[in-house]
């Protein structure tokens, strides 16, 4: 599975090779699309629509994975100096600031192509305050259309027959009206059920792909790795055949790896040994992160389990893409994306996640420009304590703001974290056991 | 009561942070009291069911908060904190139910805090629709009152009929006219309501019952009209920002100084959030809804797509003759600090000058914004059209 490569060089599946094409595709299609008269959908990762986009024959971009790939490439640290030029307060998201620092110095997306304006922002508010701000600060920008899917929140863990109604009759009287007249192209629900048929089989995948965390050792890591995995399915290729071929691929190496009880795939190779096994809670650092991700495999520490990766649709309860209701389906995935959840729904999540996949512990990064994630999180922290009995870590950083990236400290707090691991192993069992 | 008098009363309210005079009503009137977080709910359903809707807005500076920053890292505002550390400490005892209002992902947050710490106590946090068709976000918000109805009632023990509520409603329509007319008279003749005044006659409808309220500003009104109040040389400015977490009183005082004459602001906005009245009809819940929908400010936490972001700023400060704006939002409030550069993008093509700061409700220096906001006014003054 493994290129018998020097060992500074990064390590790559196959799978993670044939994401970077799609992407890389994605990109220059996105790049030709005004010449090829393609239409531009601007929209967000939570809740996003990409079936129903991608049957109107259109393409979308998504702001927030501009900017985590801008801060993966050493490029947001200027984005957000010049959103801050133009008045935009240091307090506030700064993957608000990336994009619009990026807009104001050309728009050159992250793998350097110019990236069209859009046709249409498409809003769907599910889970993030930020999004509605965020499109509106698009919307002066472009002047353009601009449709929005407001997803109410679970706040007492449930979606009542009104929240779903509202959010089918928005899909249906605005969402696709507004789809129609952009596109050109009439709402073809065969089309879309086609499509939604092929997200569920790679919904299967995915799952699959996250229960085998539980296997020790875990052969992947589903927070630092995690966020490979989630790639195609949570942004432009969720419902077309070449997202069902990057799941199969990546489920066949995620397999190779179960059968030959090898730990996960690290940019240095696959980890030799586990020695602790956590559940994670937050989005990653992307402006240092593979030094981040550094610091938990040069210890030994694999992610079995993070919220993170849920944050564009959790199907672990079950939730498949339901073809033969296409507009209650759509609604009912924007309901389940997990800043969605209220803060009981979330600690509950968690909790089940440190006793199923067998954690030694739980960590939390807090980030400082997202508060939909961090506000309450001091709370989860105590919750999770309590009821597990097992002591969580603390860390903060931020999203693509290097200004916020404090390495030395991070270390600190995370050897001390694994230390106190080591310190109460021996003197509990495992929660599972409990 | 003469001026001073109400506004010691008012400036007492607010200072009150054990809410004396909602336990003394509650036990006067054997009734509950119920919550709310800024900005803005349904305030006639509560009083409609025989209870007294409270506004809570944080401790201000007036309390050292421990308990409460044990729960928010340092970059979460103000608000959360000092209101969780008053729940903690006791202090909101006398509330039996806590309503937040979708207005940041904050609030939204402390909803499912209050859950966790407060089992014993009812909140619900009202998803207010982002869709304002009658036929979609009406459908979708009729409910969500319908469902706020229902549990009040419950919690009641009184159901209120259309009549009551529609009598609810009128009372809530006539304190909106009071404050308009005390709006009004601010920015007709600034010398005689001065801001810090208003704002303490303002913040005390957030616990006193809602007719008292309206004959305390219609007290206030009739003798300050007769009042001799110095005319100073000060600029007018509108204030924005300030929705959820409040500036402290000294702050506000600070700004009036400094030669800022405030005619208009969006401090507890919850108030005046419907502007004029909530029609009365046989369906006085679609009525609340048609309010909501069709008739309310434009504020950060609600979405505008029609491209007139700024519009209602530029009308503001148009109609009252004002020569400038004060952004003031609290640190860390993304649905303010995200709104400002739209906003002030709007007023450098409208050739409005502005002035921005930032404060969290505890702020104990106020000498650099005061600097700022003098500077700004002496700039109006010396160059200003």
């Amino acid at each position: 599975m493994m290129g018998k490569t020097a060992h500074t060089e990064i390590q790559k599946e196959a799978s993670m090779v044939l994401q970077k094409e799609m992407i890389g595709n994605h990109f220059k299609l996105l790049s030709q699309a005004k010449a090829q008269g393609k239409k531009v959908v601007y929209t967000f990762v939570p809740g996003n629509l990409n079936e129903l986009i991608r049957s109107f024959g259109m393409l979308p971009v998504h702001p927030e994975i501009n900017a985590l790939q801008s801060a993966m490439r050493k490029l947001s640290g200027g984005y957000i100096l010049e959103a801050e030029k133009y008045g935009h307060s240091e307090d506030v998201c700064t993957y608000v600031k990336c994009d619009i620092g990026m807009l104001k110095m050309g728009n050159i997306g992250p793998l350097g192509e110019k990236l069209p304006p859009p046709d249409l922002l498409l809003l769907s508010y599910t889970g993030c305050f930020t999004f509605m701000k965020w499109f509106e600060i698009l919307r002066k920008e472009y002047n353009c259309p601009t449709v929005m899917l407001h997803i109410p929140y679970q706040s007492d863990g449930k979606v009542t027959p009104s929240m779903l109604k509202y959010v089918v009759n928005q899909l249906r009287e605005e969402v696709v009206p507004a789809l129609e007249k952009v596109s050109g192209v009439k709402y073809d629900e065969s089309k879309l059920q086609t499509m939604l048929e092929s997200s569920a089989r790679t919904e299967n995948d995915l799952v699959y792909i996250w229960e085998t965390g539980k296997n020790k050792p875990s052969p992947i890591d589903a927070y630092f790795g995690g966020v490979y995995y989630i790639g195609p399915i949570f942004t432009a290729f969720r419902g077309l055949p070449e997202c069902e071929e990057y799941y199969k691929q990546l489920r066949a190496e995620v397999d190779f790896r179960v059968e030959n009880k090898l730990g996960p795939m690290t940019p240095e190779g696959i980890l030799k040994k586990e020695k602790y096994r956590l559940v994670v809670e937050g989005p990653p650092n992307w402006t240092s992160f593979r030094e981040f991700w550094k610091m938990f495999y040069d210890e030994g520490a694999v992610v079995v389990s993070s919220s993170y990766v849920r944050v564009g649709g959790i199907y672990e309860n079950g939730f498949r893409h339901d073809p033969k209701r296409p507009f209650e389906t759509q609604a009912e995935y924007c309901f389940g994306c997990y800043t969605n959840l209220n803060l009981p729904m979330r600690i509950s999540l968690l909790e089940k996640s440190i006793v199923d996949y067998e954690a030694d512990g739980f960590l939390i990064n807090s980030i400082k420009s997202c508060n939909s994630f961090s506000a309450g999180q001091l709370l989860i922290l105590r919750e999770l304590e309590s009821r597990t009995h097992i002591a969580g870590g603390f860390i903060e950083s931020d999203l693509v703001d290097p200004r916020y990236f404090g390495a030395a400290n991070i270390k600190n707090r995370l050897e001390s974290y694994f230390q106190m691991i080591d310190a109460n192993r021996g003197l509990k069992t495992s929660p599972s056991k409990r | 009561m003469s001026i001073e008098r109400i506004i010691e009363r008012c400036e007492a309210l607010y200072g009150d942070l054990d809410l004396s005079y909602v336990r003394e009503f509650k036990k006067e009137h054997h009734v509950k009291a119920i919550g709310f977080m800024p900005v803005y709910v349904p305030r006639e359903i509560i009083h409609a069911a025989g209870m007294l809707p409270v506004g809570l807005m944080g401790a201000g500076s007036a309390l050292e908060i421990i308990k409460g920053d044990s729960y928010f890292q340092s970059y979460i505002c103000h608000i959360p904190r000092s209101t969780l550390d008053l729940g903690l400490n006791n202090r909101l005892d006398p509330i039996d139910g806590f309503l937040f209002p979708a207005i940041c992902d904050v609030i939204r947050n402390l909803s499912g805090m209050w859950k966790i710490l407060f089992k014993d106590k009812y909140v619900k946090y009202i998803d207010f629709p982002q869709n304002f068709k009658e036929g979609i976000g009406g459908d979708f918000y009729r409910s969500e009152i319908k469902e706020l109805f229902d549990d009040i009632s419950a919690l009641s023990g009184h159901s209120p009929s259309p009549g009551e509520l529609n009598s609810s409603i009128e009372k809530y329509n006539e304190n909106r006219r009071a404050l308009g007319r005390l709006y009004a008279l601010r920015a007709e003749k600034p010398n005689l309501v001065p801001t810090h005044e208003l704002y303490l006659l303002l913040r005390a409808s957030n616990v006193m019952e809602v007719t008292e309220h309206t004959s305390l500003i219609d007290e206030y009104l009739a003798k300050v009209v007769r009042k001799v109040r110095p005319i100073r040389d000060n600029i007018k400015v509108v204030l924005t920002g300030a929705f959820c977490e409040q500036p402290p009183l000294t702050l506000i005082r600070a700004i009036e100084t400094s030669g800022c004459q405030i005619v208009e602001d969006d401090w507890v906005l919850g108030a005046r959030f419907i502007l004029g009245d909530v029609e009365i009809t046989d369906d006085p819940v679609k009525a609340l809804s048609d309010a909501y929908l069709k008739n309310t400010v434009r504020t950060a936490s609600k979405f505008e797509d029609d491209g007139e972001k700024g519009r209602f700023l530029v009308e503001q400060v148009r109609r009252l003759g004002a020569e400038g704006v004060i952004f003031a939002a609290p640190s860390f409030c993304d649905p303010a600090l995200l709104e400002r550069p739209m906003l002030q993008d709007v007023l450098n093509k409208e050739k409005i000058p502005y002035t921005s700061f930032q404060y969290s409700e505890n702020t104990g220096q106020f000498d650099v914004m005061k600097e700022q906001t003098g500077t700004f006014a002496d700039s109006i003054k010396l160059w200003g059209e």
